[in-house]
């Protein structure tokens, strides 16, 4: 059994925004809306700044709230850990978007939620999201934490990382190199 | 900019979505395309112009709708991944915005009122043909011109050549790269070229001066400087604002707008001083280097502190970072390098020392980059065109080449009549309001022509000046010419219809070819269409057509690229060395030497204006654009935060900027940050628009051109200089 997830290199980042662009034409994501976003955090006092741009979207987090909380069952843990939610079964109650700590989910205009899927339909095919493949800075890797033996287990093993609100406790599933 | 896209978007989304379509699949109702739609995938190969990379891209269709545009991985400028503006390419054939019919001004109405109706091809067509004919009978076909930018605009060019006008510019010199070229040549005797011959992958050491990769988004470019990063190479950045990349840097340098001279002066200083040059490049190939080492003697980095702001012990740390990586390191020429009226010579600065590094044709410096060369389709040759061209009246700029044209020469031309009077502009692709400094200039020389026909995708400013309007096809709907751009592997890629135009628009190529026709010049363009053209240039030059429509990109020999690999260091100079001292510009007159001015200083209570880029949009032409538009949506003006706090502007507040000659601009996001100096303030350019049939980009943003009424002229080839403009906060929006 997979268990899918991301590590980013906020090293190679430079916030160009394809990623947002490219999963708004792969998932025909209406206007206005979208299932990733940049985040760009700046601290320090000039000239002596530091800078860290990441590209966010959902967490696909081995404790999420937003499945624990659907009263439909619409919101779930599909194959290899991508939380996903079945639009036939979602009543649009926006509990999930609520409890979603990372904002990630949004009501679509057709009534049911909606967000990043890692582009499972493209990841059954063996390809990478939409994201990660477009990415001119190849600074995204999408792959198998199960497997010690991937690119994504290995790059933790070498660099220092972080995750978005680890408090939180929702074991989130996006690593961000530093 | 701070963590606020996603809430944007929310906010976005309540605003607009009454009046949203489903752009993932462009939803396209017109029914002769539906009809003939073709169920399923298809994929269909072409290089993108978003911007003038080129990079090869595989579009995609759904049930014959738009879905997606991705890199085509044989292509080595995307290498199978486009940038923001490529993926969102497809944005451009649902604009809203775009141009849908030939428009011709209204009877009365003037200039500049956007008062338009809409005509068939045909009459727009003649209409030009008769002034044009006219102009030639009065004036002569000297008194026609044409700007011009990008691959779009050959055969317009060809048709104009044919009628016997040479008069054709374009702002990618004199408002761009001109002074990076003719800096080069006169040094290296070799220009720099699109894409720059920086081999950035495997450099160790890179210093960017003002020009901002990663907001900057050229391709390769980007791609190449994140495997710098990777490979741990030392970066070093130099401008007044904490750029991204400067948030990439080993070291950043905040300096002082208007005195890189100064600082690069001073790294040769260092370098010469501390004996840590390339001693044996220099040697085996310098000219005049003892007349440097002289003249450099005074350019210490204490002095340099003075003008720069830049401790000096930072400037040494990074001379000799340089200097310890050579010859796999090298300063980047930059791109867009008309700033301060000396452009040429701070150019002339960043080749010499670069020359010190000995990094010629060096791994990690720059390379030597091969093209396919194309065979030209027999057309007749032109008529006699003996008059001197108009931009350059005895050779005012002694070394702008008659090739490139100065923008500002050919409207300084039409506002005097003088060599000649100049009746009729052609403009195709390039928006002169806002691409050419202070727009007063250019407005008055439009008021002298008899004729000036824009040929564009969307009704940009310069639109609204115009007689005729003809709306182009975006590149997804139409041939052009092949690329065959000299990069490290030469290629030809080809670019074809994906999907037809949705209304009456028209690719160049035709619109060349009918003018032509109207203007009994038909023959000069013998080729069927543009289908039949391609095919028969490509294969005179041993490319399959066939393969290439399908495969989109055809890779030619592979040649060294730099010395480890075999290949030379040739320059092709006067004396056919690097010219550290130039007698070339010695006998023209100017500084053999490069010498440093000291900049004009905003008045006080007053900030320079800089601007550059943003990774989602080219210049004025993609606000329109949905997809990307929805990325950024207006521009923000770049006010570092102290200044803010003392002029009592909040961060998201909107002001209006007035500059030095009491100009005026539109409502601005003010944008506080610490990433800036306190003496400078920065927008991103292209926004601001003006032209009301921009529905979905009027006046969202600030328009940094508008500001631009000032600009130094660089007295060498007349590259406008335009960070001459300063500017001051109007708070009572
Ligand atoms: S750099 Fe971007 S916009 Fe320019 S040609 Fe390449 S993909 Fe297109």
């Amino acid at each position: 059994m997979a268990r899918y997830g991301m590590v980013i290199d906020t090293k190679k980042c430079v916030g160009c925004q394809d990623c947002v662009v490219a999963c708004k034409t792969e998932n025909q994501v209406p206007h206005g809306y979208s299932r990733d976003w940049l985040a760009y955090e700046t601290i320090g006092k000039f000239p002596k700044l530091n800078m860290e741009i990441r590209t966010e979207r959902c967490n696909h987090c081995d404790n999420p709230p937003c499945v624990y909380c659907c009263p439909t069952g619409a919101s779930h843990i599909s194959d290899g850990g991508i939380v996903l939610v079945e639009h036939d079964k979602c009543i649009g109650c926006k509990a999930c978007v609520a409890s979603c700590p990372y904002d990630a989910r949004f009501v679509h205009p057709e009534g049911y939620v909606s967000k990043c899927t890692f582009c499972e339909h493209r990841v059954k095919e063996g390809k990478d999201p939409a994201c990660v493949s477009v990415c001119p800075t190849h600074c995204m890797y999408f792959g198998d934490f199960d497997d010690p033996e991937s690119e994504v287990s290995k790059l933790l093993q070498e660099r220092k990382y972080h995750a978005i609100i680890p408090e939180a406790g929702t074991k989130p599933h996006i690593y961000y190199l530093t | 900019m701070n963590a606020v896209s996603r809430r944007k978007f929310l906010k976005i989304s309540a605003a607009t979505i009454a009046s949203a379509t489903a752009l993932g699949t462009v939803s396209c109702t017109r029914d002769k395309i539906k009809a003939s739609a073709e169920k399923g995938i298809k994929t269909i190969p072409t290089y993108c112009n978003i911007c003038f990379w080129k990079c090869g891209a595989i579009a995609t269709l759904k049930d014959g709708e738009l879905w997606k545009i991705e890199g085509n991985p044989v292509d080595p400028l995307s290498r199978g991944r486009l940038c923001p503006r490529g993926t969102g390419g497809i944005g451009a054939y649902s604009d809203p915005d775009r141009l849908k019919t030939p428009l011709i001004r209204k009877k009365g109405s003037k200039r500049g009122e956007e008062e338009f109706v809409s005509v068939t091809w045909d009459e727009a067509l003649t209409y030009i043909a008769d002034k044009m004919n006219d102009i030639k009978s009065k004036y002569g076909a000297q008194s026609m011109a044409a700007f011009s930018h990008g691959t779009g605009g050959k055969f317009l060019k060809h048709t104009l050549k044919a009628y016997g006008a040479k008069n054709i510019v374009a702002p990618s010199f004199a408002q761009c790269r001109g002074p990076r070229e003719v800096g080069f040549e006169l040094t290296n005797g070799n220009f720099i070229g699109s894409p720059e011959r920086t081999d950035i992958k495997d450099t160790k050491c890179m210093a960017l001066i003002g020009s901002h990769l990663g907001e900057n988004m050229h391709n390769s470019q980007v791609q190449e400087f994140s495997e710098a990063i990777a490979n741990d190479a030392s970066i070093i950045v130099v401008d007044p604002r904490f750029s991204v990349a400067a948030g990439k840097a080993k070291y950043y340098l905040p300096i002082k707008p208007g005195t890189d001279l100064a600082l690069l002066l001073s790294w040769m200083n260092v370098m010469i001083s501390e004996g840590i040059y390339d001693k044996k490049f220099v040697e085996d190939f310098g000219f005049g280097f003892e007349q440097l080492a002289e003249e450099v003697k005074k350019y210490t980095p204490e002095w340099a502190y003075v003008e720069t702001g830049i401790e000096p012990d930072l400037i040494r740390a990074t001379a000799r970072e340089l200097a310890k990586n050579k010859p796999a390191s090298f300063i980047h020429p930059g791109r867009h390098v008309t700033w301060y009226g000396d452009d040429t010579q701070r150019s002339r600065a960043i080749a010499i020392l670069n020359s010190l590094l000995g990094n010629w044709n060096r791994k990690g410096g720059f390379y030597e980059p091969s093209k396919v060369s194309l065979p030209k389709y027999p057309t007749p040759a032109y008529p006699e065109m003996a008059y001197e061209k108009a931009d350059n009246p005895g050779k005012k700029w002694p070394l702008l080449g008659d090739a490139e044209g100065s923008t500002t020469g050919l409207r300084d031309a039409t506002i005097t009549g003088k060599p000649y009077p100049i009746k009729g502009w052609l403009v195709y692709a390039t928006n002169l309001i806002q691409s050419l400094p202070d727009e007063r200039e250019t407005i008055a020389a439009i008021n002298n022509l008899d004729l000036l026909v824009v040929i564009d995708v969307i009704p940009n400013e310069i639109a609204g000046y115009a007689d005729v309007v003809l709306p182009e096809s975006i590149y997804l709907e139409r041939h052009d010419e092949f690329n065959n751009a000299p990069f490290r592997q030469s290629f030809l890629s080809i670019r074809q219809p994906v999907i037809a135009s949705p209304d009456d628009q028209k690719p160049n190529w035709w619109i060349a070819k009918k003018l032509a026709e109207k203007l009994g010049l038909g023959h000069y363009h013998p080729w069927k269409n543009l289908d039949d053209y391609l095919r028969y240039t490509s294969e005179k030059a041993g490319f399959s057509y066939e393969r290439l429509k399908k495969e989109g990109v055809i890779l030619g020999p592979k040649k060294p690229i730099n010395v480890e690999e075999g290949a030379t260091q040739d320059f092709w100079t006067k004396s056919g060395k690097v010219e550290f001292y130039s007698t070339h510009l010695e006998e023209l007159g100017f500084d053999p030497i490069p010498k440093y001015t000291k900049p004009e200083q905003p008045p006080s209570g007053y900030f320079r204006l800089l601007f550059g880029r943003a990774p989602m949009h080219t210049f004025s032409m993609t606000q329109t654009n949905p997809l990307l538009s929805e990325l950024m949506d207006e521009n923000v003006v770049w006010v570092n935060n102290d200044v803010a706090r003392q002029y009592g502007i909040e961060n998201g507040q909107y002001i209006k900027l007035k500059n030095q000659d009491g100009i005026i601009g539109s409502k601005v996001k003010v944008y506080a940050t610490e990433r800036i100096r306190t003496d400078c303030v920065f927008m991103v350019h292209g926004f601001g628009h003006r032209s009301k049939a921009l529905k979905s980009a009027y006046l969202k943003g600030g328009s940094d051109s508008l500001m631009v009424t000032k600009y130094k002229v660089d007295p060498i080839m007349s590259g406008t200089g335009m960070n001459v403009n300063f500017v001051t906060f109007e708070t009572e929006a």
